[in-house]
C-alpha cells in the first residue's frame, strides 16, 4: 500500500510540470511558428546580440581555426561580414563546426543562424532539405586527386581501383555518375570523416581521392609531400558553394543574400576596406547608394543604411576575402578564374542596388 | 434521553470501502501508471510531428525507392548506383549480417580458448591471457579499429611486394586473398544431401551416447556420426558424377592485380578483428568466471575417475560451466551486433553506413533512424532469442 501510494505520488509529481509542459509548450510554439514566417530569424540574432554560423572548422583557406585559436576562411568571414553589417562588430559571431552529416540538420533545427560551410548549391538541397541558398561565393567543381608517380593521367586510368571518397557530400553521387558514363569500374572507399578519408588515401589505400577541387589543394597543402600529389586535369560537376538559411524567413534570408552582393559590388565600385572612407563623399548615385549614404536601402531589410559600408570596412570587400584565404599570398594560392567579377571575365554579379 | 447515534449500515458508503480496499489499489494503481505512460509517449509523439510539420518536413518511407546514385565499394548481393535507396540499405544488411556472423564464431572460439587459458597451469600461457584481457577489455573500441586500419592493414606492403602464406594466401595493404571454394552445377544437390547426412549423424551421435550411458559400455559415437555423411557424400557423388566444388586459388595478373579466391577487404578485415578480439576478450573472462563456477568437487570425481584433463574440461566442466556462461554470452552477442555499427569509422559499408549516407542524400533523418533502430533491435531480437532457447536447453533439468 505504501509502496503504490509512493509511485502514484512520483507519477503524479512527474505528470503535473509534463502537462504543465504540453499545455505552455504549444501555444508557445505555434507563436514561434507564426513568427518565422518573417523576420523572426533577424529578430532573434538582433536581440541575441550575435550570429551562430555553422562552419566545416578544419578546411584550410574556408574554414580552419588558427594556432591562436582564431577562425579563419573564406566561409568564416562571410559570417564576419554579416555580423559586422547587423552590430558593427565581426567578432559578434560564435562558431561551431559540423560535419558535413550534421549540417543541415544544425540548420534545420535553429542551432544556427547561417550554414557557411562549403556546402553545393543542388535543387533537391533547396527545395527537399528546406534550405534557402544564399548567392553562391565559391564556384568550385569536383576533382581527382593521384599520386603523381602512379601515372594515371584521366579517370580511365582508374579502371579496377579504388578510390576514396567522404560520404554525405554531392561528390560521391557524381563521382558515381561519371563512372557510370564511362563505364569505368572502381571500388569507393568510404569514410565519414574527411582526416580519415585524406588518411586512407595517404596510406595508399586507394589510388585516387576525389572531393572540390578546392578542397584537394587545401588537403594536398597539409600532406607530407605536397609536390608528390597532382590533380587531374579533370572537373566533374559544377560545385557552386553557397551559404544556407532556412527556407521560412524571407527577411533573414534577404539580409544575407544582400549582404554578400554588396560585398561582390563592393569590388566591381573598387571599395575596399583600405579606401573607404575616401568614398564618403562620392558623388557617383551607385556608391552613395551602396554605402548608404543616400536612400534607404538598409532599411527595407531592417538595418541599418550603411550595412555594406561596415561589412566592407570590417571585413573587405569580394576580392579582398579572396585574396586574404585562397589568394597567391596565401599557401593554397587557387588561381581566381570562375571566381573572378564578371567583368574580368568571371562569374560573380550583383544585382544592382537600387 | 436518548441521543441518536449515526446509524452505520453495511451498504451505505461503498466507495470509501473500495478506497480502503489494497486489492483495488494494486489494480487501479497499474492502470493510473500505464495511461500515465501512455500519455508520456503520445505527448513524445506529437510533439516530433509538430516540430517537423513547423519545420516543413513531411514523414514517410517514399524516398526508399528513389535512385540512390552512390556506389557501395563492397556488395555480396548485386546493387549499381542505378538502384534505390531501399537496395542500397539492404546491400548494407546484407554485410552487416555477414560481418556478424563470423564476428560471433570468431569471437566465441577466441574468447573459449583465452578463458581456458586464463586457467591454465602453465605460467606463461595464463599471464598471456591476462595481458590479452586486461589490454583490451580497457581500451575503447573504436581507437582499436583505427589501430587495425590505419597501424596494421594499411601498413602492409602493397600488391607488387605482397606478403605470400602457405595456401597460397595473400595478405598485402589490398586485404587478405584466400583460396576459397566455388559451387558448379549440381552443388544444390550436394548441399541438401549433405544436410541429409548431418542430420543423420546427430540423430546416430545422440542415439550412441544413449546407448552408451544406459549399457554404461565405452564405445565411440563418432565413428557411428560419420557414417551418414561419408553415405550422403556417396551418393552425391554417384548422383552427379562429379565434385560440384571447386577450389579457386588467388593468382596475379599483371603486377597489380590478384583475381579468384576469396578477396577480405582491409575494411572488412578490420572490422572483423577488431570485433573478434575485442568480444573475446569479454567472453574470455565469462569462460574463466563459469568454468569457476563449477564446484571444485567436480574436478576431483572427474580426476577420480582417471578422466585426462582435457576429458575433464569438455564433458564435465564445461557443460556445467555453460549454465553459467550462456546469460552473461547473450550481452556480449548483443554487444558485437551492436559494435558492428563502428565500421562507419573506417569505411566498411555496412547497414549503419549506407543508412546514413542516405540520410545525408535524402534528409529524411527520422525515417531513416527509425529503419536503423527497428534493424538492430530486430537483429539483437533474433539473437536474444536464439540464445535464450539454448540457454534452456543447458539449464538443469529437475526430473
Amino acid at each position: 500500500m505504501l509502496k503504490w501510494s509512493s509511485l502514484l505520488l512520483s507519477a503524479a509529481l512527474l505528470a503535473a510540470p509534463l502537462s504543465g509542459c504540453s499545455l505552455f509548450l504549444y501555444p508557445r510554439l505555434s507563436a514561434q511558428e507564426g513568427g518565422t514566417a518573417s523576420g523572426a530569424v533577424l529578430n532573434r540574432v538582433k536581440t541575441r546580440g550575435r550570429l551562430s554560423c555553422g562552419v566545416s572548422g578544419n578546411l584550410p583557406g574556408f574554414s580552419y581555426v588558427t594556432q591562436q585559436g582564431e577562425y579563419n576562411g573564406l566561409d568564416v568571414d562571410i559570417c564576419r561580414a554579416i555580423a559586422a553589417a547587423m552590430f558593427d562588430d565581426p567578432q559578434a559571431v560564435d562558431f561551431r563546426n559540423l560535419n558535413a552529416k550534421e549540417r543541415f540538420t544544425a540548420l534545420q533545427a535553429g542551432e544556427i543562424d547561417i550554414l557557411s560551410r562549403n556546402t553545393t548549391w543542388t535543387i533537391s538541397r533547396d527545395t527537399s532539405i528546406g534550405l534557402e541558398f544564399a548567392p553562391t561565393v565559391f564556384y568550385d567543381g569536383q576533382g581527382m586527386m593521384v599520386k603523381q608517380n602512379s601515372g594515371i593521367k584521366d579517370l580511365k586510368g582508374l579502371q579496377g581501383r579504388s578510390i576514396c571518397v567522404q560520404t554525405g557530400t554531392s561528390t560521391e553521387q557524381n563521382l558515381a555518375d561519371q563512372m557510370r558514363k564511362l563505364g569505368v569500374k572502381y571500388t569507393p572507399i568510404v569514410f565519414e570523416d574527411d582526416k580519415a578519408t585524406f588518411a586512407a588515401y595517404q596510406q595508399g589505400r586507394c589510388e585516387g581521392v576525389t572531393s572540390d577541387r578546392s578542397q584537394l589543394v587545401a588537403q594536398r597543402s597539409a600532406l607530407p609531400n605536397p609536390d608528390e600529389h597532382v590533380l587531374l586535369d579533370i572537373v566533374m560537376s559544377k560545385e557552386p558553394l553557397a551559404p544556407a538559411v532556412r527556407n521560412n524567413d524571407p527577411q533573414w534570408y534577404d539580409t544575407v543574400k544582400w549582404v554578400i552582393f554588396g560585398l561582390i559590388e563592393a569590388e566591381e565600385l573598387g571599395i575596399t576596406s583600405q579606401n573607404i572612407d575616401s568614398f564618403a563623399n562620392s558623388e557617383d548615385p551607385v556608391v552613395r547608394r551602396l554605402l548608404g549614404t543616400e536612400g534607404d536601402l538598409g532599411q527595407g531589410l531592417g538595418l541599418t543604411n550603411d550595412f555594406i559600408a561596415r561589412a566592407i570596412r570590417e571585413v573587405g570587400n569580394y576580392g579582398e576575402i579572396y585574396n586574404r584565404n585562397l589568394g597567391p599570398q596565401t599557401r593554397l594560392n587557387l588561381p581566381r578564374g570562375q571566381n573572378e567579377l564578371w567583368t574580368e571575365g568571371g562569374l560573380h554579379y550583383a544585382p544592382p542596388f537600387r | 434521553m436518548t441521543t441518536q447515534r449515526p446509524r452505520v449500515t453495511r451498504n451505505a458508503p461503498k466507495f470509501q470501502d473500495l478506497l480502503r480496499d489494497t486489492r483495488f489499489w494494486r489494480v487501479a494503481g497499474q492502470v493510473i501508471a500505464v495511461l500515465l505512460f501512455l500519455l508520456l509517449v503520445i505527448l513524445v509523439i506529437d510533439n516530433v510531428i509538430y516540430n517537423l510539420r513547423a519545420l516543413g518536413i513531411q514523414l514517410g518511407f517514399g524516398f526508399l525507392g528513389s535512385q540512390a546514385s552512390f556506389d557501395i565499394g563492397e556488395t555480396l548481393i548485386s546493387y549499381n548506383p542505378a538502384d534505390s535507396y531501399g537496395r542500397a540499405i539492404l546491400v548494407g544488411l546484407v554485410n552487416s549480417l555477414r560481418v556478424i556472423a563470423v564476428g560471433l564464431v570468431l569471437a566465441t572460439i577466441l574468447g573459449l580458448v583465452a578463458g581456458i587459458a586464463r586457467l591454465s597451469n602453465n605460467w606463461l600461457v595464463r599471464q598471456l591471457a591476462l595481458v590479452y584481457v586486461e589490454t583490451i577489455r580497457n581500451i575503447p573500441l573504436l581507437l582499436q579499429l583505427f589501430f587495425w586500419y590505419f597501424a596494421f592493414f594499411l601498413q602492409l606492403p602493397n600488391v607488387a611486394n605482397r606478403i605470400t602464406l602457405p595456401g597460397p594466401t595473400f595478405l598485402s595493404s589490398r586485404g587478405l586473398y584466400l583460396p576459397w571454394i566455388q559451387g558448379s552445377a549440381g552443388a544444390g544437390v550436394w548441399l541438401l544431401l549433405l544436410a541429409l547426412g548431418i542430420v543423420g549423424a546427430i540423430a546416430l551421435w545422440q542415439w550412441r551416447t544413449r546407448v552408451m550411458q544406459e549399457q554404461g559400455v565405452p564405445g565411440n559415437q563418432f565413428w557411428w556420426a560419420l557414417t551418414p555423411i561419408v553415405a550422403a557424400i556417396a551418393l552425391a557423388y554417384i548422383i552427379n558424377g562429379a565434385i560440384p566444388f571447386s577450389i579457386t586459388l588467388p593468382q596475379l595478373v599483371g603486377t597489380e592485380q590478384i583475381e579468384g579466391g576469396l578477396r577480405l577487404s582491409p575494411e572488412f578485415g578490420t572490422l572483423l578483428l577488431g570485433l573478434v578480439v575485442y568480444t573475446g576478450s569479454f567472453i574470455a573472462e565469462i569462460v574463466r568466471a563459469g568454468i569457476q563456477a563449477v564446484p571444485q568437487g567436480q574436478w576431483e570425481a572427474a580426476r577420480a575417475l582417471g578422466l585426462k584433463p582435457g576429458r575433464v574440461m569438455q564433458s564435465v566442466v564445461l557443460p556445467q560451466a555453460l549454465r553459467v556462461i550462456v546469460p552473461p554470452l547473450t550481452s556480449q552477442y548483443l554487444n558485437l551486433a551492436k559494435n558492428s555499427s563502428l565500421a562507419i569509422a573506417i569505411g566498411f559499408p555496412d547497414v549503419y553506413f549506407v543508412a546514413s549516407t542516405t540520410f545525408n542524400q535524402t534528409g529524411r533523418a527520422v525515417e531513416v533512424m527509425f529503419l536503423i533502430m527497428i534493424t538492430y533491435l530486430t537483429i539483437s531480437l533474433i539473437i536474444s532469442l536464439a540464445m535464450n532457447l539454448f540457454n534452456r536447453t543447458v539449464q538443469f533439468k529437475e526430473r
